[in-house]
């Protein structure tokens, strides 16, 4: 068994090397006296965890609500994105008066262990070797990640969420906390997700990998030990996964055939297409802001996910005697985490008689669409949000008594 | 706590309600009870079970517009059907299973009223009752399928495709070994009668009637 000890990375990891800004937000080491326990058999410790906070946390510090990001997601859930600039990537579910009122509740999302953020990921600095991680970090699970982020509640103080909401590896992410940690969440809001990757899931993060690793510049791994960046490789994962993100509805209404900047096709293979002019831009734009090896990383993770493993395949198990309450929501036109994922999740809980709500959101926006503006969807989430903050003793004015 | 509260009282105790029935089925669940409410449509009764009875209330509707507005309310409502999803849930989970004017949709009403019992420790139904005088008379003098409720449903397109008489529905729980701990009919006014007594003439008598059964 190997022990991993990384070093506390104050600075931003800059993708190409060159300088460093310090990162908005919060970063601390964790694990300094104990190393953390990982599912692979490894421990790893201390790591460094990245996270932001918006809203205040009350007296007793019960008004916390963790949100937990997507495979490419980070913790800038409302503040805008240092590398890119654009706004937080949830504004439509946290701020003020939003299902997640920041005005009551506290806020906090937490970049992922093994994420490129401010995490300790395979990019930060192996402290035995003075060099990048590389392929040489232990593989994580969505478990190590949520367990990595109790031990940040601990260090902030915070023995119960009241709610912890995500979408997609998100949802992974709340479902397991549900799972292993039922006395310290009040309430879970999964979103489009599963109790489990899928064989077509992991064929899709199987082909994005293979894209990274066939890059002559991902140097089996050590790109940045030799300055290179497989570019090439992870935009193509990038494009790949970003398809099924969205659906044929949407991206017939999006681009249909429309040609882009041309009036006649080109014979030729540059971008005649809108849709390819858009995807190639979705590639380039996404090398600029995450590392590649931690995409091999965190795919890897969820690929792994399998909540019902642990109890004989039964899925029941891993929720028995639970005093979460569910809100499971999916929507119509999601194939990547069809309803009937959530549906299997919603059976499991009521075979323990949990206390669950279950929405299906008519929309043809495909899995992005906990992302966009679906005005029933967020109409959903207040009115849970609002019951489970009666339930909890959470009335309209306890958020702000402390500061 | 229920069985033996006279109709009148129990009618009094659920006046927010403005269904008929559901003010009366309110009436029968214990404050701070667990109670699955199957069919819950709009979610009047559950909100009413969870904000002044303090019931653990959750609910189970087809349409996904009840049950997204009944979310949105805070209520613990999901998306299901009374055919297939209730063999999911374990023996005696709730105290109360209610399935309000929701039975004559279902595809095996006999089944399901298997599953209320065996999740619940007390099953309570309500449905309309067919065996009364107006509907007799319709088909009698119309010679026409008779239209019952506010749903104004034609023959070929209600999704009510197991009516029943209170006396088809007693002897359905006789056949399926139930005690029916209570049983009321309910008059256009809306006032309950205990059934017991009096068969045949709550028959024609009941244009709605409401069930508290037990397995044993």
């Amino acid at each position: 068994m190997r022990s991993y000890k990384t070093m506390a990375t104050p600075d931003l990891p800059n993708v190409d090397g060159a300088g460093a800004a310090k990162l908005p937000g919060f970063q601390v080491e964790l694990a300094r006296d104990m190393p953390m326990q990982l599912d692979s058999g490894e421990t790893i410790g201390p790591f460094t965890m990245a996270y932001t906070t918006c809203g205040t946390l009350n007296a007793d510090k019960s008004n916390a609500i963790l949100v937990c990001h997507a495979l490419t997601g980070d913790q800038y859930v409302l503040e805008s994105h240092p590398l890119t600039g654009k706004p937080g990537w949830w504004g439509l579910m946290v701020g003020p008066g939003k299902p997640l009122d920041i005005d009551r509740y506290f806020v906090l999302c937490v970049n992922v262990l093994g994420g490129c953020m401010g995490s300790t990921g395979p990019r930060d600095i192996n402290p035995e070797t003075g060099e990048p991680w590389g392929l040489d970090f232990p593989v994580i699970t969505i478990g190590d990640m949520v367990r990595a982020q109790a031990l940040l509640l601990d260090h902030l103080g915070i023995d119960k969420l009241f709610s912890a909401v995500g979408g997609s590896m998100g949802a992974m992410q709340v479902l397991e906390w549900a799972a292993i940690f039922p006395d310290r969440v009040f309430s879970v809001v999964p979103i489009a997700g599963a109790a489990r990757h899928s064989a077509q899931n992991i064929a899709f993060h199987e082909v994005g990998r293979q894209a990274i690793m066939a890059d002559p510049d991902w140097r089996k791994g050590n790109y940045l030990k030799e300055g290179a960046i497989p570019k090439g490789g992870l935009s193509v994962a990038r494009m790949a996964a970003h398809i099924t993100y969205l659906s044929e509805t949407a991206l017939h209404r999006k681009f249909g055939r429309k040609l882009q900047a041309r009036d006649a096709v080109s014979f030729g293979f540059d971008a005649d297409f809108q849709v390819e002019s858009y995807l190639r831009h979705q590639g380039s734009t996404f090398v600029e802001r995450f590392d590649a090896n931690s995409y091999l990383y965190i795919t890897r993770a969820m690929d792994y996910f399998d909540l019902a493993a642990g109890h004989d395949g039964n899925l029941a198990g891993a929720f028995e005697a639970t005093d979460v309450r569910f809100c499971i929501i999916s929507f119509t036109s999601d194939w990547l985490f069809p309803t009937e994922e959530s549906r299997e999740v919603v059976r499991a809980l009521n075979a323990v008689a949990a206390n669950v709500s279950f929405v299906e959101i008519e929309t043809d926006k495909g899995h992005d669409a906990f992302l966009l503006d679906e005005p029933e969807f967020y109409q959903t989430v207040s009115g849970f949000i609002e019951g489970a903050a009666e339930h909890r003793g959470l009335g309209a004015n306890r958020g702000q008594d402390t500061k | 706590m229920t069985a033996d509260g006279g109709a009148l009282s129990v009618l009094n105790e659920g006046h927010d309600l403005k269904r008929r029935d559901l003010g009366i089925i309110a009436g029968m669940i214990a404050d701070g009870s667990r109670a699955l409410d199957i069919g819950c449509g709009d979610g009047a009764l559950l909100d009413y079970l969870v904000h002044q009875k303090d019931v653990d209330g959750r609910g189970i509707e087809l349409s996904q517009a009840g049950v997204n507005s009944c979310v949105a309310h805070g209520l613990s409502v999901i998306q299901g059907d009374a055919d297939t999803d209730l063999a999911y849930y374990p023996d005696g989970a709730f105290d109360y299973v209610v399935l309000t004017r929701t039975l004559q949709a279902t595809r095996n009403p006999k089944d399901v009223v298997s599953q209320l019992v065996r999740i619940g420790r007390y099953a309570i139904v309500s449905f309309t009752n067919f065996g009364h005088w107006r509907v007799r008379l319709q088909l009698l003098t119309g010679g026409r399928m008779p239209v019952v409720g506010d749903d104004g449903y034609a023959w070929y397109d209600t999704p009510n495709i197991h009516l029943c008489t209170i006396r088809d529905f007693s002897l359905m729980c006789e056949d399926l070994g139930l005690t029916v701990q209570r049983a009321l009919s309910l008059s256009r006014s809306g006032v309950g009668r205990e059934l017991n007594s009096a068969g045949a003439a709550a028959n024609l008598r009941g244009e709605e009637a409401i069930f508290l059964l037990t397995r044993e």
